[in-house]
């Protein structure tokens, strides 16, 4: 339900290119009718009212991972997120933590990216490839269904606690992205590939304490893909002590 | 200071990154995109791709020649046939090939990729991946060039192309991070920028989809093809106009008017729900104009209704459109039918190449929704647009492939340079204050465009549109933005969009205006009749001294089918 005709949106401003200047909440007041998402209503607010307000949007459809921020506390797309869901006529909006700040709500990627990279996030084969498909089984396919569905939006990376206090740990998107691999019938990596992740900064580093999955709009469970990627490795682990040699 | 690359890259959609996948191991490729790859529109699609794998039980005997024919009947024999050949048959091949790449594609029980039925097909062979198809294909193609390691420059705009003398330089960017603008040179460049959606007001596109491509080509003097054709999306929600994919249909969803029938019956017997989008889009609005669809605050509407599926196959095969209804209007399509209306969709027209994504320009190739081969003609059937973008995609990197090594090809740090100075003039030119706010011209134009350039047309409203456009385009000149920065300006950005969204439009309406017949998705009131004595052509745009649109016109290609009546 909409609370008000007019709603208070305090979004949070602050330009790297300007660092003496402290970020501080800009004020903007505007109508708003129902229906309306906190992305539609930026958009007017930088059209009607604020021409230098920065933000990222794209599909404006809660598929393409742009517009990840805080909302009212919570971390969510501000193109999925209606504006009549809360209690209150004020909208707080600030950028996605854990990153450093370009512009407003304009967080820089880099360090998301650089960790998808890091775990090798594409399908590796070693047999030679068939005339027609690899066949899969729906069975299979079901298995790497919540991974596949992850937009890279971040908004688990933002909510991630272990993020918090050391940038060097690999995170929920990457780790999922790993597990979606790792679990799909057709990839052929080494065991051993793995192996980089069994650690502190890799699987082990996970407090599972699901704030990711709180998070994540797309229900992608990040710390399933962390425990089955734990699982994996035990198995790995177990098979090495009996002496099972890697196909 | 200057970036060189033997080959430049705009766009990381589909198109641009089978380019880049394609080209990367022999040349020194950069990939530019406004935005990270797997931000662009590509990420949207739902549906499926089509290809003649014959995998569905139902569609054993389905082939390429038949793909072939659906895809020449469905553009209305608009397309050009020999090109049109080429994609069908290469189709099950670059389906294949995105497998082996990892595309998650759905299956059927015997593990082989499933396919669906799509509107305008003859058999079902549209493969998909749940209802995210795009998202798959995309994600499988970014991670390729991951680990192809391509070089991507994300979140760079490009403002200009380069053109000189009969001969592509390069374009200038705006790298919106550090707010630098950079002279890009290359021997060859190619577009895979995209749709132009945003053109109208109520698209289905990404909000990014401005087509701004399109007409930085057409300022550097490349020429257009069928701009006036336009495809409408018979199934967009209420309000947001998010896309409610074919696949409802080709999964069993019926449409229905306020009286509980399934108007279908009427239009196509034969086909029913599943008639090529133009026909069905104008069915819906003949429903809604006389008095037969249901009233909304958010504007009149028909039903899409998915409840006879059941739960199961709504969650399995259409997990995305469920969630999204309920999301942004709170219906779960399990319990009640989906309020749905036409609106803009694709972009039949786009610049013109022909099968190898060569313009007429040296240097400059484009492909996908950007270009126009034409493989799409007046209409485009749903899933060979994706289809399209992976086939001309890796074609276009194979025709560079071959000619490069053999070119003289010189880009020249010149003109970059003068045109660099240009748009440094332009830039301050919009950051002086006191003229009219770009998102007010933004909006009249898509008001426009979706009043009078819309599914029905008639010759008056065609010449008040391109009277209003020419309007606007003069409005342009005085435009303002609040701030001069560079960095993260997207006022800026926009602004800079809005010219090259003034010219796609001035192409469009003026196409549709002197195109005196009804074909495909244009269909004028005044000339109900397909003409093909007169109007069997492309219309070709260019543009003149005063920026303004010359036509001119040029033959289709017919290899084997003559041109026949449309039913189904
Ligand atoms: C909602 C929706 C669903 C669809 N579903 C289907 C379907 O099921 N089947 C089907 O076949 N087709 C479908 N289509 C159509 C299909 O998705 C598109 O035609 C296709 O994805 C276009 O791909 P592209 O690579 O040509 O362009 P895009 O994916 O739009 O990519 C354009 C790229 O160009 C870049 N770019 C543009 N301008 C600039 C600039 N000035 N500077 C720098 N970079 C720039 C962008 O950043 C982006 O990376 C759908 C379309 C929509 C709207
Ligand atoms: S469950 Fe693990 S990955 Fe997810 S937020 Fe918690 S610590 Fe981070
Ligand atoms: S796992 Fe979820 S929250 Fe994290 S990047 Fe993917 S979609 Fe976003
Ligand atoms: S704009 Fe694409 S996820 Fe929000």
């Amino acid at each position: 339900m909409i609370k008000s005709d007019f709603y208070t949106f305090k979004i949070l401003r602050y330009d790297a290119k300007e660092p003496k200047k402290d970020p501080y909440f800009a004020l903007y007041k505007i109508r708003v009718i129902p229906g309306l998402t906190v992305l539609g209503m930026l958009l007017r607010i930088r059209d009607e009212i604020d021409g230098t307000l920065s933000f990222r949007s794209s599909c404006r459809s809660a598929i393409c991972g742009s517009c990840a921020m805080v909302i009212n506390g919570k971390i969510d797309l501000a193109c999925r997120t209606q504006v009549a869901v809360f209690e209150t006529d004020t909208i707080i909006l600030e950028p996605l933590p854990n990153f450093e700040v370009i512009k407003d709500l304009v967080v820089d990627m880099t360090p998301f990216w650089q960790m998808y990279e890091k775990v090798q996030p594409y399908l590796v084969r070693k047999s030679p490839e068939p005339e027609k498909e690899i066949y899969q089984s729906e069975n299979d396919r079901k298995k790497i269904d919540q991974f596949v569905n992850c937009i890279l939006c971040a908004c688990c990376y933002g909510a991630c606690p272990v993020l918090n206090r050391d940038e060097n740990y690999a995170g929920p998107a990457a780790l999922a992205k790993l597990q979606r691999f790792s679990a799909d019938s057709r990839d052929e990596r080494a065991t051993g590939v793995l192996e980089k992740f069994n650690n502190e900064q890799g699987v082990w580093g996970c407090d599972t304490v699901f704030r990711c999955i709180d998070a994540c709009p797309k229900d992608v469970r990040p710390t399933d893909g962390i425990v089955g990627l734990r699982k994996t490795l035990l198995k790995n682990k177990a098979k090495e002590l009996l002496g099972v040699k890697e196909k | 200071m200057m970036l060189n690359h033997d080959i430049l890259i705009v766009g990381g959609g589909l198109t641009g990154l089978r380019a880049a996948v394609g080209l990367c191991d022999k040349f020194n490729v950069g990939l530019i995109s406004k935005v990270y790859p797997v931000r662009s529109h590509s990420i949207a699609a739902q549906g499926g791709i089509n290809a003649s794998l014959a995998n569905n039980p139902d569609g054993r005997d389905d082939t390429w020649e038949k793909h072939a024919f659906d895809t020449i009947k469905g553009s209305d024999y608009l397309g050009d046939q020999n090109a049109i050949e080429i994609m069908c048959k290469e189709a099950p091949g670059v389906v294949y090939e995105m497998e082996h790449w990892g595309c998650p594609f759905s299956r059927f029980p015997d593990g082989t990729i499933a396919q669906r039925p799509f509107g305008g097909g003859g058999f079902p062979r549209t493969c998909f991946s749940a209802d995210i198809t795009g998202h798959s294909l995309l994600n499988t193609l970014y991670e390729r060039a991951v680990y192809k390691k391509v070089k991507i420059y994300p979140e760079w705009f490009v403002i200009a192309l380069c053109v000189d003398d009969g001969q592509c330089h390069g374009v200038i960017v705006l790298d919106m991070k550090s707010g630098k603008l950079i002279p890009v040179r290359a021997k060859v460049t190619i577009f895979g920028t995209g749709g132009y959606g945003r053109v109208y007001r109520n698209s289905t596109n990404a909000l990014i989809n401005t087509g701004s491509g399109i007409g930085m080509a057409y300022k550097a003097g490349v020429p257009l093809k069928d701009m006036e054709f336009v495809q409408f999306h018979p199934t967009t929600l209420i309000g947001t106009n998010i896309l409610m994919t074919e696949g409802c249909r080709g999964e069993g969803g019926y449409l229905l008017n306020n009286k509980g029938e399934r108007f279908m019956q009427k239009y196509a017997p034969g086909a029913m729900e599943l008639a090529p989008r133009d026909i069905v889009s104008r069915c819906i609005m003949t429903e809604m104009e006389e008095g037969r669809g249901f009233e909304h605050p958010l504007g009149t509407y028909i039903q899409l209704d998915l409840r006879h599926l059941g739960e199961k196959k709504i969650s399995e095969r259409l997990p995305g459109i469920r969630s999204i209804c309920i999301d942004f209007i709170g219906i779960d399509p399990v319990k009640e039918p989906i309020p749905i209306m036409p609106s803009q969709h694709y972009s039949m027209g786009g610049i013109d190449v022909n099968e190898k994504g060569a313009s007429s320009v040296k240097g400059f190739y484009a492909a996908g929704e950007c270009a126009c081969v034409s493989v799409h003609g007046a209409n485009r059937l749903g899933g060979n647009s994706l289809l399209d973008t992976i086939v001309f995609g890796k074609l276009t990197a194979q025709a560079i492939e071959e000619d490069l090594p053999k070119s003289k090809l010189k880009p020249k740090e010149k003109p970059l340079l003068a045109l660099k100075k240009e748009m440094e003039k332009k830039i301050s030119a919009l950051s002086q204050p006191g003229g009219e706010r770009p998102y007010k011209l933004a909006a009249d134009l898509g008001a426009v465009m979706n009043e009078k350039v819309g599914i029905f047309r008639t010759k008056k409203e065609l010449v008040q549109a391109l009277d209003e456009v020419i309007k606007i385009k003069e409005r342009y000149k005085k435009v303002s933005i609040s701030s001069a920065d560079l960095h993260m300006n997207f006022e800026l950005q926009n602004a800079l969009e809005l010219e090259n969204m003034l010219d796609v439009a001035h192409t469009i309406v003026l196409g549709a205006l002197l195109r005196e017949e009804s074909r495909g998705a244009h269909f004028r009131r005044d000339f109900p009749k397909r003409n093909d004595k007169k109007w069997l052509k492309h219309t070709i745009a260019k543009i003149g001294k005063k920026g303004e649109p010359l036509i001119s016109f040029k033959e289709v290609k017919i290899t084997k089918y003559q041109p026949m009546e449309r039913k189904y």
